[in-house]
């Protein structure tokens, strides 16, 4: 059973969160972080396709971590989850055109390994 | 660095701190709420959101809207790939608390995957946080092929446009 959750979350993660990215690429660079302006840009994002199937993307992450949180420990609830970061590092290379340079990827296998190790 | 770039490097390096920071308590918050409302297996919304009701989950549930909202503030200039190994430093702040404030034992394997975490956090914050280029930036570098072009159609300060 936390195989699957484990799964569903690195899915919806990684889809969540390209999907954040795209949405809020296309929204433009946020300025103004006073509170009216805050209410406007969220009051856009809601009608944002993107960031609407993000959310949904991370709401489905989110409750299935909520239940392995409930039949695991934290310590290894948070570790397996990071799987994601190699596949999200791959679709911004390829999907969001970042520039994805050996700093950036010696970076993420470390970041990677390093979590993978904390669940020891 | 020009001023636009360490604005940039600034509002960044804020953002990112809220957002870890955010994302620590959120779940450490949840974590501690889950353990009193008990096993949570169903595809009922029910259960959910009578967990809501535990002071400690909604806190965390505070908190973690805190955190979506300021990844999403941060993802509207920043690289994905960028965001992502940098609120990494969350996972070392959880160990961190654990050991200073629980008490709990930190292994030697745990403490080489917190100095993983970390290198790998220092590498990336070495790179740009943005490699693509933003609307303002595009219209710019269209300003300047602009000018460009209407010199060298004016002949005489055509050497200015050789690199």
């Amino acid at each position: 059973m936390r195989w699957i959750l484990v799964a569903v979350i690195v899915l919806a993660t990684t889809l969540g969160e390209v999907l954040q990215a795209i949405g809020m690429k296309r929204h433009g660079e946020i300025h103004d972080f006073r509170p009216d302006a805050l209410g406007r840009v969220v009051s856009t994002l809601v009608r944002c396709r993107y960031i609407l199937a993000a959310i949904a993307a991370m709401a489905v992450s989110f409750f299935a971590f909520m239940a392995l949180l409930s039949i695991t420990e934290l310590s290894f609830a948070v570790p397996v989850t990071a799987a994601s970061y190699i596949f999200e590092t791959v679709l911004a290379k390829y999907l969001l055109k970042e520039h994805v340079g050996w700093k950036r990827w010696m970076g993420v296998l470390l970041v990677a390994g390093g979590v993978t190790l904390l669940s020891f | 660095m020009t001023s636009s770039t360490r604005t940039l490097q600034f509002k960044t390096r804020i953002l990112t701190a809220v957002v870890v920071l955010s994302n620590v308590l959120g779940n450490s918050l949840l974590s501690r709420g889950m353990r009193s409302v008990g096993v949570l297996l169903s595809l009922s919304p029910l259960p959910y959101v009578q967990a809501l009701f535990n002071p400690w989950v909604a806190v965390g549930v505070s908190l973690l809207i805190v955190w979506l909202l300021s990844h999403m503030a941060l993802l509207s200039w920043a690289d994905l790939s960028y965001v992502l190994p940098m609120t990494a430093v969350a996972y070392v702040l959880v160990a961190v608390v654990g050991r200073l404030f629980l008490h709990e034992q930190v292994s030697l394997v745990r403490w080489a995957g917190i100095t993983l975490i970390m290198l790998g956090v220092i590498l990336v914050g070495r790179t740009s946080p943005r490699t693509t280029l933003s609307q303002p930036a595009a219209e710019k570098d269209s300003r300047v092929e602009v000018k460009t072009a209407l010199r060298s159609m004016s002949g005489s300060q055509h050497s200015e446009a050789r690199p």
